[in-house]
């Protein structure tokens, strides 16, 4: 399948297995490209705690991703494995969410992109472990356990440095509104999450968002920081569109498997 | 070894020591642990400051050489098993500052002293992991290595230190099988990737020798860490067991090791091998190392640039409190 069919295949014909593949690579792609941005810091965080501790939510991620591309290349058939989907698509073939795979810039980026995606994660993945398929419903279940932990760390940070000095509050007000605008695109959903919640393999995305909404203000107000008013309208990632950045990323992730295609490592 | 050429306070023979310092070496030479609270000689602290804080900063900056693959490891497992060594070694230097600690300086205090150029750390990690394999080779021989020093190190006189290295000796030996398993994938797998296996070996050959730091034959700081028992064995005791068990290994691999004198001596049971270059070893010491430069601007601008974060997170600490207190 070229990267081109994958990023217009009409998805009104998918069968269903196409739509637990599409749903899964949705899941698994943004903890993959998150994993990957987080992996970044690895020896060059503020403190050696958090180097521990990003390393550790990287691999949370990674894991994961690892889990979601398995069953993925499974359900597809075509003799890919996870290996194959991480490292033998071009972006056009990634699900992942744009919030996912904005840079790092400071670790106020860092932390606040990690807060946003974790209050989402965490409700996304609660569906999950409801889901009617055991597969997704196991893998889950295992991963939720990791995501409380996640984001409990990510309002811990986010509060703290929110509600610091004067500095670290203007970083983390400045993250929040360059961020804000790629919240919205977790809660659109489109034929194939239709789909996928008809069938009971994943919530409906919009059902997820009043949680989500209520966690973030909260956290947010805690912190000292104002939400901003901009619209939430970024979105393209799960269909395959995205942002310059991630083709950037994927050069790097990919390097070794595509400079070296006939090599086993 | 991770700490090279620590200088050593202290050297007195037995008729210049005090009654406390006749009583402390007692204690030292028949097996006993110094604990924290215990009295010890100023040069016994002060050069197990140098060493443990040395031995922190190594596993500390150690990270940025293999944390520049993580990115571009080749499969999610690679990429999660490189990802967990490299957080234990932060976790490594956690222990070691907390174990230098409790010989009265802090974390800051040490992180300070790396920056500013006066404390040093291994000189392995100044040298570039250009290709995949070196992580490899990483892992098998700068791992392999610092294993050799670190086993007898858990028998140490002073018993934070000691205890650090018992839980450190498990994760390495974990580290250097990955190294190790990575090395046999490549020379095993095609080409270019034996290719690269043999030139990350060539590469890292001598400045793993050079790991264990000169011969230490008349070397007066030696012998006065080894009556404190901080050392255990010399240099070159340490290099000939390193080498007499990485050739088999490197054979096992189909791989050469870059010493054309390399050659089994019956008599002494082990492998005569030539020396590193150690004009070259003093000169990486010195600050001209091909990445000595890129490893403390890296560590300097984490330092730097996380200067906000741990204020922010102090003045959080702070307000909390304060607030507390007002209740």
């Amino acid at each position: 399948m070229s990267a081109l069919t994958e990023t217009t295949m009409p998805e009104t014909t998918l069968s269903a297995d196409a739509v637990l593949f599409e749903t899964l690579l949705r899941v698994g792609d943004s903890a993959l490209i998150l994993g990957h941005r987080v992996s970044e810091w690895c020896g060059h965080a503020p403190t050696l705690e958090e180097d521990i501790a990003q390393a550790n939510v990287a691999l949370d991620l990674i894991g994961q991703a690892t889990l979601w591309l398995g069953l993925a290349a499974e359900v597809e058939g075509a003799g890919r494995d996870a290996d194959a989907l991480a490292f033998r698509r071009d972006a056009g073939g990634f699900r992942n969410l744009l919030l996912a795979e904005q840079p790092n810039r400071d670790f106020a980026v860092t932390v606040m992109r990690q807060f946003l995606f974790d209050a989402w994660h965490a409700e996304l993945l609660a569906g999950l472990a409801a889901s009617t398929d055991p597969r997704v419903a196991e893998i889950a279940a295992k991963a939720r356990k990791e995501v409380a932990y996640h984001l409990d760390r990510s309002e811990t940070l986010v509060i703290g440095l929110g509600d610091g000095t004067p500095e670290s509050h203007a970083r983390m007000q400045a993250a929040l509104t360059r961020l804000w605008p790629f919240t919205g695109e977790p809660f659109r959903g489109d034929a194939t999450d239709a789909a996928a919640a008809e069938a009971g393999i994943a919530p409906d995305p919009a059902a997820l968002e009043p949680g989500w909404r209520a966690r973030v203000e909260a956290v947010l107000a805690e912190a000292t920081l104002t939400l901003p008013d901009t619209a939430r309208f970024r979105s393209g990632g799960r269909s395959g569109v995205h942002g310059e950045a991630l083709g950037l990323l994927l050069a790097e992730m990919q390097f070794l498997q595509r400079a070296y295609p006939d090599a086993t490592w | 070894m991770y700490a090279q050429m620590v200088t050593s306070e202290g050297g007195k023979a037995r008729d210049e020591m005090t009654p406390e310092e006749c009583a402390f070496q007692d204690r030292i030479d028949r097996g006993e642990r110094i604990e924290p609270k215990d009295w010890m000689p100023e040069g016994y602290r002060k050069t197990l400051i140098r060493q443990i804080g040395q031995h922190a900063h190594s596993e500390v900056v150690g990270q940025l050489p293999e944390g520049n693959w993580i990115t571009r490891a080749p499969t999610l497992e690679r990429k999660q098993i490189l990802l967990a060594k490299v957080q234990d070694e932060a976790g490594h230097g956690l222990y070691l500052y907390s174990a230098a600690e409790t010989l009265g300086v802090s974390r800051d205090e040490l992180t300070e002293m790396l920056l500013a150029g006066k404390m040093k750390y291994s000189s392995i990690f100044n040298y570039p992991t250009l290709t995949w394999a070196d992580i490899g080779a990483v892992g098998w021989l700068v791992d392999g290595a610092a294993i050799m020093n670190q086993v007898p190190l858990q028998r140490t006189s002073y018993g934070p230190y000691a205890r650090a290295m018992v839980r450190i000796c498990k994760e390495e030996s974990f580290h250097q099988r990955q190294g190790y398993s990575i090395m046999m994938t490549m020379a095993r797998g095609t080409a270019d990737q034996k290719a690269m296996a043999q030139d990350a070996l060539n590469r890292f050959w001598y400045p793993s020798l050079m790991m264990f730091g000169p011969s230490d034959k008349d070397s007066v700081h030696s012998a006065q860490s080894m009556a404190w028992k901080i050392k255990i064995n010399t240099n070159d005791e340490l290099r000939q067991k390193f080498v007499d068990q990485t050739v088999p290994q490197a054979r096992f691999l189909g791989l050469e090791i870059p010493d054309p004198d390399l050659v089994w001596n019956e008599e002494k049971g082990g492998y005569d091998f030539s020396q590193p270059d150690w004009s070259e070893f003093y000169e990486v010491l010195k600050g001209n190392g091909p990445c000595n430069a890129e490893r403390m601007e890296a560590r300097i601008e984490a330092w730097e640039d996380g200067a906000w974060v741990r204020e922010g997170l102090m003045a959080h600490a702070e307000k909390r409190a304060a607030a507390h207190a007002a209740e």
